[in-house]
């Protein structure tokens, strides 16, 4: 294996904030001049303009060069560790790669160049193309119809919320089905989203196996149900195999069940929402179905229901007319209020689609089983390392997807936190991975997902930086400490942003308020977490 | 499973025969199918799902989704006159360059030190929002602009302990509708009339509406009709008088020319992004953010990750951090108020290189050519048999309303007689707002030359004709 990342050191362009690239008259780009004739007939309308609309001075942007603008966002592209360039094994995120011929075929005028309310006529490929991969989605899911209008899993989980609200008020027991189940170790967004929707939320915590007991669930479920949300495999990659029964309590109070299925990846062809009789899911189709993470989004969830959901779905839905082609239905009748605007984030479907039709469904298969094959690898790795133990020793079952490893054991022994450790981690050329989102029930949690698309090598170094952490911790703890030394900038005063006197989230504040970093009566944080 | 030999593709590559067997080896299992033993038989797939063939080579795969999408006729082919929360404008090379790049394109959820350019392109954006705003405090980017609304709205409502909203009926059907969903469980809206001297609020009738129980009041500016709202500062002391809060949406591409929301008394500001330098992607180049003042109270209820700039360890370095993160869902789980999640932070880069190339100069003179343009376009249509421009005398920005109800024509006919001339016409307001007769809402913008606009006016004639 090779050693090349012990030697590594990022770009660090040093790059001022744009602001500072202003030089008085310089310009970067001229829109197009309105004709003479348009102006002599309608004269300076800006003039005309009543007082009170008028801007009174010009905004206070740079003014910079064509090619310094490039430059300075190329810079900053240099300094951040996309898939592209990075191992990232991300837990909870399915970080994998992204096909470049989605991104060529996304660019065309044909799809990036389409206005969402032109003649339907003129959208037919587009139309066709989701209606292709809404059937593919309820193959893949044993749902009977899906929207593409969230542009998140939180999205979609949020839509899936909705689902449950709508379809509880059209049989009038809103008022007592007021309670959404859900467990500690599904993402956060299963317990936050119901909320928002306005139910009371209950949260499961795990049993002796890391994952909820049915006794738990039982304890819970009443009449007041109105529906269960979580994730199977968890955020800690492990698979509750009472899963059915969950669904078939919940379901029995009067409940409806959704899968959040951000955790999909290896139970593509293995294991259906719908044949384990949830009502509805989603999917991340920008972690799962290979569309790109997008810097924190372009993202897409899909959302399916079963058929006696579909008419909750969002409007406008895309329907086929034998003789008329595809057009959008945007008859209201009992759908849901707008998640988002217009039909979603088409471009995340057109990947997603065109991942799905390079594959195929042997293809789906081997990326599931490739992806638990390779977290079994990092695992069988990572046991053996000083420090680091796996949770819930009683649960035998093999993980699926990801692991949430503690490293309470190193920190008892040398002082290094989870967080410490993935500041160092960039040192070594590599995206750091996930602590745990909260609660963090797992002590010192380091979650680690290493996908379908990265090869042995590239897991071998994986393991190596992180045993080379571990050395680290033990020998020279400091250098941990003082993490990290060859990255992009140097260790920053993090006390800062958590500061109401010192934060600045614009240039403008950051001028205003830089003076407030060296004060005396600055706030001080004991520990910072991390890691979301 | 079923097959020992593996599967070979370029995506994959563990999934080949000799490198499965390398991990089967190592793990100590003989099959994958081993590491399944959580889940039940009884729930597993039996066989190969029904998907269809896969086109395995790139050529193949390319060839097919382009045939498909080539069955699209795009703004490029056809000339466009929609907006409508989506809008046609010219996108700069450098926009896509960037936002094209493989580093920021596939990157997620690194911090401060494997992302520093991320966060540093995305505190660009937050001060750049916040120049045009008047803003000290600029959110990352939120959904879209009815998410950022929604969002803003909830803010406003906690803030001020109050339950009540008001929006004037001028905004766009889709909008309500976000809205309505999104804040029923803790809200109750109310409507306040539009005047019809100026298609603008009727003040009178938001006297009467702002009661105490009104945290809230909303209202955009250019309208959704595109009509310039130019009474700000007198609005702003009505709500506030009430006790309540002024949120208003814009589209910060009119801001080079039109009044700053912070300079006229708003305490949040909403807008969409997809103006700046990104591509329509028929609704998904939407992307919006929620600007306030800088202070505690307002920063405490924004609901999204935010990122804020620290010192590093040298005079003159600096870092970017995500800052109180216990503000968000991610800490609160069950006792959220609203939902932080992935949202649209690449079109944030993609805003951030726009503001930065067209800089104030750029973002005045295409302002004035956008509200010059579209003079010219509403005057003309408005001279047409069949066709008039109410408020046609009143300030508009981009939009304006066309109403063709003297031309005993419905809206669908005339943009089916356009569509066939190669237009894409102005969206039908007579479905959606049906206070309104048979009209259509104009988007005219800096992709608009003269004879583009004379096209439409003359094939528009022969329509109504």
């Amino acid at each position: 294996m090779s050693d090349q990342n012990t030697k590594f050191h990022a770009a660090r362009w040093n790059e001022p904030l744009i602001m500072e690239l202003s030089e008085m008259g310089a310009r970067g780009i001229k829109p197009p001049v309105v004709d003479d004739e348009i102006s002599n007939i309608v004269g300076d309308v800006v003039g005309d303009l009543p007082e009170g609309a008028r801007r009174s001075k010009l905004p206070t942007l740079p003014e910079v060069p064509q090619h310094r603008v490039l430059r300075h966002f190329l810079r900053l592209s240099q300094m951040c560790m996309g898939f592209d360039v990075a191992t990232d094994m991300m837990g909870t995120c399915t970080m994998k790669y992204s096909p470049k011929v989605h991104e060529h075929i996304a660019r065309s005028s044909k799809l990036a160049d389409l206005h969402p309310l032109q003649n339907v006529k003129s959208l037919q490929g587009l139309l066709e193309l989701m209606h292709s991969f809404n059937q593919m989605m309820c193959e893949v899911s044993g749902m009977d119809e899906f929207t593409f209008q969230p542009a998140s899993g939180a999205q979609g989980i949020y839509t899936n919320a909705c689902l449950i609200r709508a379809y509880h008020e059209s049989r009038g027991e809103l008022d007592k089905r007021n309670e959404i189940i859900t467990t500690s170790f599904s993402h956060p967004a299963d317990a936050a989203t119901p909320s928002v929707a306005g139910f009371k939320v209950i949260t499961l915590m795990p049993g002796e196996m890391g994952f909820a007991e049915i006794d738990a669930l039982k304890a819970a479920v009443s009449e007041r149900t109105a529906g269960l949300m979580l994730t199977n495999p968890e955020d800690t990659g492990q698979y509750n195999p009472r899963i059915k029964e969950f669904v078939d309590l919940v379901h029995e109070a009067g409940g409806l069940c959704a899968y959040d299925q951000a955790n999909g990846n290896p139970l593509l062809g293995i294991v259906r929402a719908g044949d384990t009789g949830f009502d509805m899911c989603q999917f991340n189709l920008h972690k799962t179905f290979s569309a790109p993470h997008g810097a924190l989004g372009m993202g897409c969830a899909a959302v399916g229901v079963k058929s006696h959901l579909q008419k909750f779905l969002p409007r406008p839905l895309i329907v086929r007319d034998h003789s008329e082609g595809y057009f959008l239905d945007y008859n209201q009748e009992d759908g849901i209020e707008k998640i988002r605007a217009f039909v979603g984030n088409v471009h995340a479907v057109l990947k997603a689609y065109s991942w799905m039709m390079s594959l195929g469904a042997e293809g789906l298969r081997a990326v599931a089983e490739t992806a638990v094959l390779n977290n079994n690898y990092m695992l069988t790795r990572l046991r053996e390392l000083k420090g680091v133990d796996i949770p819930w020793p009683v649960n035998n079952y093999p993980k699926l997807e990801q692991v949430r490893y503690s490293f309470q054991k190193l920190f008892e022994e040398t002082g290094i936190t989870s967080h410490d450790i993935i500041d160092r981690m960039v040192d070594y050329g590599v995206q750091h991975t996930m602590t745990s989102h909260v609660p963090m029930l797992v002590p010192e949690p380091l979650t680690i997902e290493p996908g379908e698309s990265l090869t042995l090598d590239e897991m071998d170094q994986m393991v190596k930086i992180l045993s080379n952490i571990i050395d680290e911790a033990y020998d020279c703890p400091e250098k941990i400490k003082d993490a990290p030394h060859n990255a992009s900038t140097t260790r920053i005063d993090a006390d800062v942003s958590e500061d109401p006197k010192c934060w600045a989230f614009t240039h403008r504040s950051f001028e205003r308020k830089r003076t407030a970093w060296s004060a005396d009566d600055r706030t001080k944080i004991e520990r910072h977490g991390g890691g979301y | 499973m079923e097959k020992e030999a593996g599967f070979i593709h370029p995506y994959v590559p563990n999934a080949a025969p000799e490198q499965r067997r390398k991990i089967l080896d190592a793990i100590g299992v003989k099959n994958p199918v081993d590491l399944y033993s959580s889940v039940p038989e009884e729930l597993r797939v039996s066989g190969l799902l029904n998907l269809p063939e896969p086109l395995e080579s790139e050529h193949n795969l390319r060839d097919h989704v382009e045939k498909l999408i080539a069955k699209n006729q795009s703004t490029k082919e056809y000339l466009n006159f929609c907006g409508a929360g989506c809008w046609q404008h010219s996108v700069p090379a450098i926009c896509d360059e960037i936002t094209g790049r493989g580093e920021f394109l596939t990157a997620y959820a690194g911090g401060t030190y494997s992302d520093h350019g991320k966060n540093q392109a995305i505190f660009e954006f937050q001060s750049l929002i916040g120049e045009l705003v008047g803003m000290d405090v600029v959110s990352t980017p939120t959904y879209d602009m009815g998410a950022a609304v929604n969002s803003a709205l909830l803010m406003a409502c906690r803030i001020t302990k109050r339950r009540g909203i008001l929006l004037p009926k001028s905004i766009g059907s889709d909008r309500i509708s976000q809205i309505t969903g999104f804040t029923k469980p803790v809200s109750d809206i109310e409507f306040i009339d539009t005047h019809p001297d100026t298609g603008l609020m009727d003040l009178d009738h938001l006297k009467n509406k702002l009661t105490k129980n009104i945290g809230a009041v909303y209202f955009e500016n250019p309208s959704f009709f595109g009509l310039i709202e130019s009474r700000g500062e007198e609005i702003s002391e009505l709500i506030h008088a009430a006790g309540a809060l002024m949120v208003v949406g814009v589209d910060p591409i009119s801001l080079g020319v039109l009044a700053s929301p912070g300079d006229y008394g708003a305490d949040l500001v909403c807008g969409d992004i997809q103006p700046l330098g990104i591509h329509m992607y028929a609704g998904g180049g939407c992307a919006g953010f929620i600007a306030s003042r800088d202070e505690e109270r307002f920063v405490a209820e924004f609901p999204m990750i935010m990122v804020s700039i620290a010192p590093g360890a040298t005079n003159d370095d600096f870092g970017f951090a995500w800052s109180t993160m216990q503000r968000t869902s991610y800490d609160k789980r069950h006792e959220s108020e609203d939902y932080a999640g992935t949202t649209q932070w690449l079109w944030g880069i993609g805003a951030a290189v726009y503001l930065s190339l067209m800089g104030p100069v750029g973002m005045d003179e295409l302002g004035r050519g956008i509200m010059q343009r579209a003079r010219y376009a509403a005057e003309q249509i408005n001279q047409l048999e069949g066709a008039s421009v109410p408020y046609l005398e009143k300030p508009f920005f981009k939009e304006f309303i066309v109403d063709f109800s003297e031309s005993n024509k419905r809206v669908s006919e005339i943009n089916e007689m356009l569509f066939e001339r190669g237009i894409f016409a102005g969206k039908d307001l007579s479905s959606d707002c049906p206070w309104i007769s048979q009209s259509a809402l104009y988007c005219i913008t800096e992709v608009h030359g003269k004879s583009e606009i004379d096209f439409l006016i003359r094939c528009l004639k022969e329509s109504l004709s």
